[in-house]
């Protein structure tokens, strides 16, 4: 599997991260020697192997439907970079 | 004082020799002098790490004192803790202070022990050498030129230098026994899912664990009785019954062959290319240490492990890059200061705030995890992962702990391995595969190595099968009666 530097910009794109041309092809080549590494798991034939994807063959918990966490939107809001009202300020998205 | 052990500083504690503000005063002395040139701490509060001494203090006059009571611990900056900036290592997170406390924060402080400050770390916990902080590398106590191993730097070298009595560390695919092998110091990573994950911030949920970091097994075994423990508030915490981690440390006591009848498994793999001739030479001696302590050992194979460094390295991004999408700059954490519109402001904060590291692995586990490549990365990693898991149970069939190297060499340069991704993920190669198992594993001194007129501090590492860490405490704990590598004290400090 090779990569191209449109390939490192769509999944920068995707992964929501500002890349510029010069980045792109610079993270090309350390991307590329990553997934060579990778690749070797391709020659282990795991036909029936069932994917594991978690240490404790345990299943989820459930609780009661009760509230256990109280309302702490002022101490949460004071770590927000923008608010207003006990609103999150985001650029405008709707015209 | 600062060589004492934690069951030490707890009797003079309790016998009023020395009060809990002078100990956590005599630390913040010694970070004050030694931090400038180690950069072990990310961030020291003395108000109110000396404000939790002072109840600590009072707490002991009243006769309520725990074994931790007073002691002060160092926390990795991985942990939230209310009032305390929390920022991961990250750019991102350089004004967090945290609203609320991680489980193993409050844990230890309804242990009483104070929090004596927040280690440095690579960024996110990605990382093997702390060079990927963006608050500046770590200079490895035994040699200020060399990293202190990673994720966990700081508070490997914070031990290792006596700048606290013990820390805490995470460990996702070796970064707690990795530094405590390059520093030369006992670490522990539990069987997933014993410590709480809440308000550790996430890298790869389904491999992070927390655990002590300390100088003695003995102290680690103190720690551990504090840090596990059930916490709803973490999905894959477990729920058992509470066990008692120093119970094996007198065990072995008042005999010559004190373990006899152990079988401790040699997986030929961890023998083979790739580790250093004289990491090899200490780990057989170490070997060689617990024969002579009455122990069997046998050869096992562990032939998937070789397989775990590629598992990982796509199970752990695409768990990051889940993880991490929670950076965007509106609900905490940096945001861009110009922007044109939501997706440009995303897009920037999360360019700017995330280093070269951090984004190459979001990258990675966006990809693995984008259409069409699912089943052939994601899917096919995790089949291995339960090849991986099975070499274990198997091995454990032949063996009661396994043994090997921590890494597979000493601590290396700083700057050595910076620009190429794959070397310094080898770094791990020994200790990834038991993340992904789920197992307990531990470093321990084991020796040193001369490299260019430095001795440098080399680490055996000890797996167990799940929950048996208090039988691998007392093994540890055997040997550390037998050797004084852990006593070993690096220079200048």
């Amino acid at each position: 599997m090779s990569l191209s530097t449109e390939d490192v910009k769509r999944i920068a794109h995707l992964a929501r991260i500002e890349i510029s041309d010069a980045e792109a092809e610079a993270t090309l080549q350390k991307l590329t020697g990553i997934l060579d590494l990778i690749e070797q798991m391709q020659a282990v034939d795991t036909t029936g192997i069932e994917p594991m994807s978690h240490a404790q063959d345990v299943t989820q918990r459930l609780r009661d439907d009760v509230v256990t966490a109280t309302n702490r939107r002022d101490e949460f809001q004071r770590i927000a970079p923008a608010v207003e009202n006990g609103l999150y300020l985001v650029p405008k998205v709707i015209e | 004082m600062i060589n004492s052990s934690l069951k030490q500083l707890g009797a003079m504690l309790a016998s009023k020799q020395v009060s809990s503000v002078e100990l956590t005063q005599a630390f913040l002395d010694r970070i004050a002098r030694h931090n400038p040139e180690i950069n072990a701490y990310i961030t020291v509060d003395p108000e109110r790490s000396l404000a939790q001494a002072a109840a600590a203090d009072e707490r002991i006059a009243r006769g309520e004192a725990g074994p931790l009571t007073g002691i002060p611990i160092a926390q990795k900056d991985i942990f939230v803790a209310k009032g305390w900036r929390t920022t991961c290592g990250s750019r991102m997170l350089e004004n967090f202070i945290g609203p609320y406390d991680a489980g193993v924060i409050e844990r230890f402080d309804a242990a009483g022990a104070v929090n004596l400050g927040k280690t440095n770390m690579d960024e996110f916990a990605m990382g093997s050498s702390n060079e990927t902080s963006y608050f500046g590398g770590v200079g490895n106590p035994w040699d200020r030129t060399r990293v202190p191993g990673g994720s966990s730097g700081g508070s490997a070298a914070a031990v290792a230098a006596r700048l606290c009595a013990a820390a805490t560390g995470t460990d996702t695919g070796g970064s707690i026994r990795q530094p405590a092998s390059l520093c030369g110091l006992s670490g522990l990573k539990p069987t997933y899912g014993l410590v709480s994950r809440y308000g550790m911030i996430a890298f790869a949920s389904s491999l992070d664990q927390a655990g002590p970091m300390a100088r003695s097994c003995e102290d680690m075994a103190l720690m551990m009785n504090v840090m596990v423990g059930f916490d709803e508030r973490d999905s894959t915490s477990l729920q058992r019954e509470p066990e008692d981690y120093t119970r094996d440390l007198g065990k072995y006591a008042g005999s010559d062959r004190p373990l006899a009848g152990l079988r401790i498994g040699l997986p030929r793999e961890f023998f083979a290319d790739g580790l250093n001739d004289a990491v090899a030479r200490v780990v057989q001696e170490a070997v060689e240490q617990y024969r002579k302590l009455g122990a069997d050992i046998v050869e096992i194979s562990l032939p998937n492990t070789r397989l775990s460094i590629p598992v990982y390295y796509v199970l752990a991004p695409a768990e990051a890059s889940s993880n991490l999408s929670r950076y965007d700059g509106v609900r905490y954490g940096y945001r861009t200061p110009e922007y044109t519109d939501l997706m440009d402001m995303y897009c920037k904060t999360r360019a700017e705030g995330f280093g070269d590291e951090v984004k190459r692995r979001i990258l990675i586990g966006t990809y693995v995890l984008s259409a069409g490549y699912y089943d052939a990365y994601y899917l096919q990693a995790q089949k291995i992962r339960r090849l991986i898991a099975r070499d274990f149970s198997q091995a454990f069939s032949q063996c009661d702990v396994i043994m090997g190297p921590t890494a597979p060499g000493a601590a290396f340069r700083a700057g050595e391995k910076k620009d190429d991704p794959v070397s310094m993920y080898l770094e791990d190669l020994y200790t990834i595969a038991v993340n992904l198992a789920g197992l307990p594993g531990m470093s321990i001194p084991a020796g040193f190595v001369d490299v260019e007129g430095k001795q440098l501090p080399v680490g055996l590492q000890v797996i167990g099968n799940y929950f048996d860490e208090a039988r691998m405490l007392g093994i540890g704990h055997a040997y550390q009666q037998v050797t004084d590598w852990h006593t070993r004290m690096p220079e200048g400090i």
